[in-house]
């Protein structure tokens, strides 16, 4: 008989469903370490598809949705994965994942996938993405990938819709397509007397840079953030 | 860990065995939908050329109502029927595909427009139109009078443009910019409608034949307007052909 023993396994204690470093997962990328205003990445989709907030929603889900799932996917098959080929396998899988929101676009939303057909297929570079699944998913949990997909997802949707709502308010007078300035009295007709003319810039990239850097650097102001 | 080769490639074959059957699956469950959604779209863009599409608007049933169609050849012949001998339907002719045959080749398809509830006289000839933007193509709907002669309306799209840019194609705004233009000179030759480059053209330049451009999309708008005025040429005949039976 041996007389070696053989330890008992410990079992950990299973975190919290949303235990403070899971919250801070999730949390963190909102804004303290944004994709877009912190670590600057993500920002050519910034720029060009921000001119109206419906087109802005609906790729800000369809960039949700493809994080989440490519962080839970790799994070899934992360011991498996060949270190050599790592790259190709995660673009393989965003690249599939992008397919599929375009296909249900084209079936379900075909008017929005007209509009976005292009940057839809702009997500698979689109260095968020990208970014989370070598610096977290290969190494951590699904779950926590999911927590962490999740954050990055809400962090790069809340900015764009921010630059969205400002560049479709005063590019176009109007919110979601409806006439903001018009409803307020800014008519021949209304109190004001006179119609609101639209400010041409904000429709160009140009007008979403502006809204942009104004908006890192309200961010930096509260935060105190400095880069290093 | 350092894997094998035999390891790597064996991972590959089976990552892409299994993502390319989800998509080749996805592809084929939802191929019928988006048949269906591509030609909802159509319908929409063809009634576009003539009337306000709404959201809460029944566009099949207002279609079926309102739309006769044809089909015509290079010569303005009107064929009925394919090579296989079966009855042509313009709506199943795709212009996509004519396009890439020599014009005297090709058929065109005429959507003649008889009113919103439908009535007996034509109101209005919608024509398809094809060509090349500045990334890929662009077609459209062109709504004319019933001698061809002036635009009525007009709808396009794209497959790729810059939004913002070139992808202003599909703006009310630009395309309201083509209503009443007239295709012919004085003379009777065909010089059909350009857009001009740069936006906020002064009036005196915005005559019959020219509307104002985009800033910013010079080849998008280029391309507009060879395609304009290519297909206002293919579908020449047809008109004149119509003008012949009228008056005989």
């Amino acid at each position: 008989m041996s007389t070696e023993t053989v330890d008992k396994p410990v079992k950990k204690d299973s975190e919290a469903f949303l235990s403070k470093r899971r919250k801070k997962i999730v949390t963190d990328p909102l804004n303290d370490d944004n994709p877009i205003t912190i670590q600057v990445l993500g920002i050519c989709s910034a720029l060009a598809v921000t001119t109206q907030m419906k087109p802005t929603m609906v790729m800000s889900i369809a960039v949700i949705f493809v994080i989440v799932f490519s962080n839970l996917t790799i994070s899934l098959i992360r011991k498996l994965i060949p270190n050599r080929v790592r790259i190709i396998v995660q673009l393989a899988v965003i690249a599939t994942l992008v397919t599929l929101v375009n296909e249900v676009l084209q079936a379900f939303a075909y008017d929005m996938y007209k509009e976005l057909s292009v940057f839809v297929g702009l997500i698979i570079t689109n260095c968020i993405i990208m970014g989370r699944l070598e610096a977290f998913a290969l190494a951590n949990k699904p779950y926590d990938s999911i927590l962490d997909g999740l954050g990055s997802g809400l962090g790069y949707a809340w900015i764009i819709l921010a630059v969205a709502f400002f560049r479709e308010l005063f590019g176009s007078g109007a919110i979601f397509g409806f006439e903001v300035f018009e409803a307020i009295g800014f008519s021949a007709d209304g109190w004001v007397g006179f119609d609101y003319q639209a400010n041409g810039i904000m429709v160009t990239p140009v007008g979403a840079f502006f809204i942009l850097g104004l908006i890192i650097w309200v961010q930096r102001n509260k935060t105190g953030y400095v880069e290093n | 860990m350092r894997q094998s080769n035999y390891y790597v490639i064996l991972f590959s074959v089976i990552l892409t065995v299994v993502l390319g059957g989800l998509l080749a699956a996805t592809s084929e469950g939802l191929g019928p939908i988006q048949q269906k959604s591509i030609e909802l779209d159509t319908k929409k863009q063809i009634l576009g050329a003539v009337i306000e599409v709404t959201p809460e608007m029944d566009v099949i049933e207002t279609y079926n109502k309102a739309i006769k169609s044809e089909v015509t050849d290079y010569e303005g012949n009107i064929v009925t029927e394919n090579e296989k001998g079966e009855e042509l339907v313009a709506e199943d002719v795709s212009v996509e595909k004519q396009y890439k045959k020599a014009p005297e080749e090709r058929l065109y398809p005429v959507f003649k427009y008889y009113g919103k509830d439908g009535g007996e006289e034509i109101e209005s000839y919608i024509l398809p139109v094809y060509g090349s933007g500045l990334w890929d193509n662009i077609w459209g709907y062109i709504a004319l009078d019933t001698e061809g002669k002036i635009i009525k309306g007009a709808v396009f799209a794209h497959a790729g443009e810059t939004p913002g840019l070139g992808a202003r194609i599909t703006e009310d705004q630009v395309q309201a910019r083509f209503e009443g233009k007239e295709l012919y000179n004085d003379q009777g030759e065909l010089v059909s409608v350009k857009m001009l480059k740069g936006e906020s053209n002064p009036e005196s330049k915005l005559d019959e034949h020219h509307v104002d451009g985009m800033s910013g999309a010079t080849i998008t708008g280029n391309g507009l307007n060879d395609m304009l005025k290519n297909y206002f040429k293919y579908y020449q005949s047809y008109f004149n052909k119509k003008g012949a039976t009228a008056t005989l």
